[in-house]
């Protein structure tokens, strides 16, 4: 025979200053294992958004990033020429050769200064991404002029339209700010590709090309043949898998906020022992007229370990609305790839809510296991006798 | 007074399952936040400093590391009174066979072999080898961790794949030095030869990413630093002077906002702890409400039965504070080992330890949480009238 689940809801009401106090133990917990899981989730939304799906990365044969690779111009004339590759409206095909590099400024979290990538692109390069002009005017070819992402013009106190900032070899004044919604590209500075590959000593060669495929059958095809072609010396990688590999910058907090929150819970673990055996203690009387009703040792079992888990879903539930405000958050994480920063917010969606909702009802289990089977063997008459 | 100290032990141990629960709680979260206080201390004052280090500086593009200086800065900083001795170092980010296996992923730099040494005064080499290296164009040297990591032989050949510089270098591995302090997997190798497998016309020929600077003594080094940075002010590239320790440290800004993080994660630990350790003793206290009545007709104070459930409280913390500084040495130094072959900045870590400044912090802390927390229930254990006391039934 069962005991009834309200019967323990109404135990866990009467006690409701000693029910909070552990409950809140374990959602904080809970609120720190699904915002390091919502941080991993944000990063990661942010590099998948970047990636176009037809669209491929060439960079020099051994190196792994934009930034540490070099292509020279006549290898873009090469790439351009390649069948398979998608055609602007114009004909042209969708093929652009970039420079990337990083400039410092200061920013809002890091006072002494903080890398920003710096890209050099065409006409072309921009029409193969989706950015949106939110504010100020596009650069002018012949002007020292670049653009910020959204992100950069929030977080970098300096990148206002109408102020110069300083890389390569001077100043370069901000004239727009564009948006590329949950993507890399709204961490980045923007200018002309040839004004800013000679400020950076790059005329005959630029940092990677990127090139958008028909489809994807063109995309595979595209790929072996820049990969076959002996005059290149360049590998192509998609988009997709470019940017994926960059999730792993996360890693470090997502380690470090796994490793807390798991150590946090051995320590609330205790507490919710504690707090159960005290559940028992109190109770020795109910627990030995419900034995003389006719209720097993299982069901004994059952309702405290019930009750235990009833606690830490409460728990649970606390933790999910403790971690949920950080949705609203902004913050930035170094990429080791592109050497600067990248800007995204926290995404605590279902799968971090759920996990960590399972983590509260798992350590809810096992600090109550304990306590539950003191009670379940309690003798019937000196449980009866307890005061 | 000796008295109530007895009196607070045995109440301490009278619930011996609660107590030990409440010490195992408390000594965990201590012991969490033991790890992070030497955390911060490692990513944000550098831990400890080697002496070798204190000595070094290091110089690079004001604007960014990945801009380059032209090599021709080295006599002039050679010149600056206080400088020992100045090596160029050009970053070689090159692939080593297959470059999808992170064991092949290593950091190569091209620098002076002659001066390598005077630079970097605590890497230990035999002499023989170091001759080698100063006589053969195409010979490396390679950090123990990294001859080990990929089983690498004296006389071996490797091969490394320019990704930024357009070319192919075929070095010799002539030596393997011992760093008593700096476990990272790294390659050193003749800048002269990367400079003439450069094509000719290639801008970056003469061009380097950073000079490291051995200053005479560590005292010189700020006033190095800012001379340096004084002269190339004005030119086509101002130069950015930093101390190695500092240099090492700026990357850690890489991790995002690290220093509110750790906050965050600390204030939810130590309110954690606040919590259980007050709920505990609420429940002690209510449990003894009757002995509380006792005590008071026997003529104890609303003062000592305050004064004893705080002793008991700070005793309990204290048990769990000491438990968990002693778990925590343990992980930090668990954590440093599992570090040593870690990748680049997250190498600062390696110097995580559990010092006798962050026990002292973790342990005063783990004192202020067990008073505190005695509070509101010694004050509910002080003001009970006896009458109520004593009619209390359960």
């Amino acid at each position: 025979m069962k005991i009834p689940l309200a019967y323990n809801l109404r135990n866990l009401a009467v006690r409701k200053t000693t029910t909070l106090m552990t409950a809140l133990g374990i959602a904080l917990s809970v609120a720190i294992l699904a915002a390091s899981l919502g941080l991993v989730n944000g990063l990661k939304t942010v590099f998948t958004g970047t990636a176009h799906p037809l669209q491929l990365l060439v960079l020099r044969k051994g190196a792994n990033s934009e930034l540490g690779s070099t292509v020279p111009t006549d290898a873009f004339a090469i790439l351009r020429a390649k069948s398979g590759a998608a055609r602007d409206s114009a004909g042209e095909p969708l093929a652009s050769q970039e420079l990337v590099n990083v400039a410092n400024l200061p920013s809002v979290d890091n006072p002494k200064g903080m890398n920003i990538t710096v890209r050099g692109l065409s006409a072309t390069g921009i029409e193969m991404r989706s950015v949106r002009l939110v504010a100020g005017r596009w650069f002018q070819t012949g002007q020292r002029e670049v653009m910020v992402g959204q992100a950069v013009a929030k977080r970098y106190p300096s990148a206002r339209i109408g102020n110069r900032i300083r890389f390569g070899k001077g100043d370069w004044e901000i004239v727009g700010v564009m948006d590329g919604g949950q993507s890399v590209l709204t961490s980045e500075i923007w200018g002309n590709f040839d004004q800013i590959s000679a400020d950076y000593n790059r005329q005959d060669s630029s940092s990677s090309v990127l090139l958008r495929a028909t489809d994807p059958v063109a995309l595979d095809a595209l790929k072996h043949s820049i990969e076959d072609d002996r005059r290149l010396n360049a590998f192509a990688i998609t988009e997709k898998d470019y940017y994926d590999s960059q999730t792993s910058s996360g890693a470090p907090l997502e380690f470090l906020g796994i490793f807390v929150a798991v150590i946090m819970a051995i320590g609330s673990g205790f507490a919710t022992t504690n707090t159960m055996y005290a559940a028992v203690t109190r109770r020795g009387k109910e627990i030995g007229t419900l034995r003389i009703l006719g209720f097993s040792e299982g069901s004994i079992l059952l309702s405290f370990l019930a009750e235990s888990v009833l606690l830490s879903a409460l728990a649970g539930i606390l933790g999910c609305l403790l971690a949920m405000p950080l949705n609203l958050v902004t913050t930035g994480i170094g990429s080791m790839t592109s050497f600067s920063e990248i800007a995204f917010r926290f995404r605590i969606g279902l799968t971090a809510l759920l996990s960590g909702f399972a983590f509260a009802i798992v350590l809810g289990a096992l600090g109550g296991i304990l306590p539950a089977r003191a009670a379940a063997r309690k003798e019937i008459l000196s449980a009866l006798r307890e005061s | 007074m000796n008295r109530y100290l007895q009196l607070v032990l045995k109440n301490s141990l009278r619930n011996r399952r609660r107590s030990m629960l409440t010490i195992a709680s408390m000594a965990v979260s201590i012991c969490l936040i033991g790890v992070l206080l030497a955390l911060s201390r490692a990513l944000f004052y550098g831990g400890d400093t080697t002496p070798g280090q204190a000595k070094r500086l290091i110089v690079h593009h004001k604007i960014a590391l990945t801009q380059d200086l032209p090599v021709a800065y080295e006599q002039t900083i050679k010149k600056i009174p206080g400088v020992q001795a100045v090596t160029r170092l050009r970053w070689f980010g090159g692939t080593y066979r297959d470059a999808r296996d992170p064991k092949n992923r290593f950091a190569q730099f091209a620098i002076e072999p002659q001066v390598l040494f005077d630079v970097h005064p605590e890497f230990q080499i035999p002499e023989t080898e170091k001759q080698a290296f100063n006589s053969q164009k195409t010979a490396c040297v390679a950090s123990r961790p990294l001859a080990e990591k990929l089983g690498l032989k004296l006389g071996e050949r490797i091969t490394l794949v320019g990704g930024m510089s357009p070319t192919t270098l075929a070095l010799t591995l002539v030596g393997v030095f011992d760093a008593p302090t700096d476990n990272s997997s790294v390659l050193y190798f003749n800048w002269d030869y990367l400079r003439d497998s450069l094509p000719a016309g290639d801008s970056s020929r003469d061009m380097v990413q950073q000079f490291y600077v051995e200053a005479e003594n560590k005292d010189a080094v700020g006033g190095i630093a800012q001379q340096i940075d004084d002269v190339f002010a004005d030119s086509p590239c101002p130069t950015k002077s930093e101390p190695e320790q500092a240099f090492m440290l700026s990357f850690v800004s890489f991790l995002g906002n690290l220093k509110l993080f750790l906050a965050a994660i600390c204030g939810a630990v130590t309110f954690t702890m606040l919590l259980i350790s007050t709920n505990t003793l609420s429940m002690s206290v209510r449990e003894r409400t009757r002995e509380v009545g006792i005590l008071k007709t026997l003529g104890f104070s609303s003062g000592e039965i305050l004064s004893m459930v705080t002793g008991e409280a700070t005793l309990i913390a204290f048990a769990g504070g000491l438990l968990g500084c002693g778990l925590a040495t343990g992980l930090c130094a668990g954590i440093a080992s599992a570090m040593r072959s870690a990748p680049g900045f997250v190498s600062v870590v390696r110097g995580l330890g559990f010092s006798p400044l962050v026990a002292a912090l973790t342990l005063s802390i783990a004192l202020v949480v067990g008073l505190v927390s005695s509070v509101v229930p010694a004050l509910q254990a002080a003001r009970t009238s006896i009458v109520d006391t004593l009619q209390y039934n359960g």
